[in-house]
């Protein structure tokens, strides 16, 4: 009892100190990951990287999670949320349920959830319009592609995994209406997003069929894609993060999702007392999605290619050509 | 469908059984000498563990194969001790060790290299070459170990014996030989085996270790061994059914056949399964494991 009394005045006073002293908010961010895991060199490494930077220069340092499970997300976000941290960065639209719930359970905690729409007066939700990006790269790879053969490789078999799909065969039959493409998917659960060996095998078999470049948006599994693509001579494209440096030259280029700096606009809004609930679309327009252009993946990308990719961006943002949207209608109509 | 895409499909079908039948073999002999082996998962996960680490920090696959016999011949030894030695409960050992080595890697994974659990991608030299057809060493080693096998429970005395062992080990003993050498003999061949099982997965199919990456090999490669009735060459029939399967899964995706459209991802994924549980419940008839699996042998005083 006495201990409890002991802890009670000790953490009044800690909180007075921190109300008294410190003018600019500071805060305890926490990040939960989803399956796949923080070093999955894609989606969830992009989120790590934006956490690492906002370290690096407020010198705050976060709390993360990574969860192995369905069932440790709810675990996780609620274990977060009552030990005081906030802003929660969710990442990954499978987080949306548990998220919700939580949410709800926890008013006063902002949370942030990557890649789903959850509608709460707590929680800001950050999407991507993906499929501006994927045009890009199908249009990259139409060209770049000799056999008119192109593949994709999709992790968990989902609408958002289908609207990388869609815009990317949209991309590259802009280029080359002729052009065949191969789709595969790899799974129909969490795991897909982390299965390399599936993945390299998906990949061979696009490559056995004649594709020369293949593009994956698989998080874990896209390291056996590419390991796949460099292995045989081809090219692959990566996502998310950018990861022409995996196999330089032999990597295409990559789909820029930017969740990096969702995380850290999080990170710092909240900070600064701005963060905002509500839903953020981050497209083209707002640099939340792009393609790589490195010293790793110059020589493949010639300044036709360029030009064309830069044209074919304006050319959207513009809103002269629309990119379809799978997620708007269930449908892809290529 | 054209003879290239049907070798291709054998070729993939070849490469992913390769880990199977290591597995199943392993099993094999455990069994056969009345040792229950529920422990190849944890095997050759850190045979898997063990083979990227040290093919990483040498750059030499061969060295990273000879890591993954080890350390899993080390796990094996401890389900031998606890079963042989000790008597113990086979299926309770077997369970600790796949929970002992799914922890462990994960764990020793991220002290040393600080990526999850995960190790770096693995290049060159540090991996299995593939040498024709899709195919790496393994799986010429692969199917030498099925002949071996399958040449060793008929002819040799210590197949034999290993067979007597697990069929009736009071009148091993009775004969006068050493029951507990026997069935240790049986345990560390086993480990040796998942220790392949393990390097083909992290050097050869992946390019690296991944917490997990077993991903239920081990138990798959147990109902392969029930299903060939612990038998050498219906094992590798077997697996390398198992292994079509899924490269089959693979190649029909996204394929629209005639007459029926393209077939839903779903129900592409769950054919291998679909078919396991038909064969297992149609056409196999009665499968009769050794009478003494599972029980520890205690001599009559």
């Amino acid at each position: 009892m006495r201990a409890l009394v002991l802890r009670l005045a000790f953490s009044a006073v800690a909180s007075l100190a921190s109300v008294g002293l410190a003018p600019a908010q500071t805060i305890k961010p926490a990040i939960v990951y989803d399956l796949g895991g923080k070093f999955d060199k894609s989606f969830n490494e992009g989120v790590y990287q934006g956490a690492e930077q906002f370290k690096k220069v407020t010198g705050i340092d976060y709390r993360d999670f990574e969860i192995q499970n369905d069932a440790q997300r709810e675990q996780a976000l609620r274990r977060f949320a009552r030990d005081g941290f906030s802003p929660i960065v969710a990442v990954g639209f499978s987080q949306a349920t548990a998220l919700e719930k939580v949410a709800k359970e926890f008013p006063n905690t902002k949370f942030t959830l990557i890649d789903m729409v959850v509608n709460a007066p707590n929680v800001q939700s950050v999407v991507f319009k993906e499929q501006e990006g994927s045009y890009l790269v199908g249009l990259l790879a139409a060209m770049a592609s000799k056999t008119g053969k192109v593949g994709f490789v999709g992790g968990m078999d989902i609408p958002l995994i289908r609207r990388f799909a869609c815009s990317y065969v949209q991309g590259v039959k802009a280029a080359n209406p002729a052009a065949d493409v191969f789709q595969n998917m790899t799974g129909t659960t969490g795991a897909a997003w982390n299965d390399p060996v599936k993945g390299a095998e998906l990949a061979k078999s696009q490559i056995d069929r004649g594709a020369d470049v293949v593009y994956h948006a698989a998080g874990g599994t896209g390291i056996g894609v590419l390991r796949a693509t460099a292995d045989a001579g081809k090219l692959g494209i990566g996502v998310d993060s950018n990861q022409n440096g995996m196999h330089p030259g032999k990597v295409l280029t990559s789909m820029l999702k930017r969740v990096d700096v969702a995380t850290l606009t999080s990170f710092s809004d909240a900070k600064d007392g701005k963060w905002k609930p509500g839903v953020l679309v981050l497209g083209l327009n707002e640099k939340g999605v792009d393609w790589a252009l490195d010293e790793h993946n110059k020589a493949l990308i010639t300044p036709a290619m360029k030009a064309a990719a830069d044209k074919a961006a304006a050319a959207i943002v513009s809103g002269t050509v629309k990119v379809h949207d799978y997620m708007s209608d269930g449908k892809c109509p290529l | 469908m054209d003879a290239l895409a049907l070798l291709q499909i054998i070729e993939s079908g070849l490469r992913l059984s390769v880990p199977l039948i290591f597995a199943c073999l392993a099993g094999l002999w455990s069994e056969k000498s009345g040792i229950v082996d529920i422990g190849l998962e944890g095997k050759m996960l850190i045979a898997a563990f063990a083979a990227a680490v040290a093919a990483f920090l040498t750059g030499q696959a061969w060295i990273g194969v000879l890591a993954a016999v080890f350390a899993s011949t080390l796990l094996g030894l401890l389900h031998g001790f606890a079963s042989i030695s000790q008597r113990g409960n086979q299926i309770i050992s077997g369970v600790a060790l796949n929970m002992l080595a799914a922890g462990l890697t994960a764990l020793l994974g991220n002290v040393i290299f600080k990526q999850g659990g995960r190790s770096p991608p693995l290049d060159g030299a540090a991996r299995l070459p593939e040498l024709a057809l899709g195919q790496s060493a393994m799986t010429i080693l692969a199917i030498s170990a099925v002949l071996l096998t399958a040449l060793a429970l008929a002819r040799t005395r210590f197949g034999l014996r290993v067979r007597a062992a697990g069929e009736n080990p009071a009148a091993v003993d009775n004969a006068g030989a050493s029951l507990t050498r026997l069935r240790y003999g049986a345990v560390i061949l086993a480990g040796i085996l998942c220790g392949f099982a393990g390097a083909t997965l992290s050097l050869g199919q992946a390019a690296g270790f991944l917490p997990m990456m077993t991903a239920g090999q081990g138990f798959v490669a147990l109902a392969a061994l029930i299903f060939a009735k612990w038998r050498a060459w219906p094992a590798f029939w077997t697996c390398l059914l198992f292994g079509l399967l899924d490269a089959v899964a693979i190649r029909l995706q996204g394929v629209s056949l005639p007459g029926i459209g393209a077939i839903p991802v779903q129900a592409i994924q769950a054919l291998p399964y679909l078919f396991t549980i038909v064969l297992l419940a149609g056409f196999m008839g009665r499968a009769v494991p050794p009478r003494a699996a599972g029980q520890p042998y205690v001599k009559e005083r």
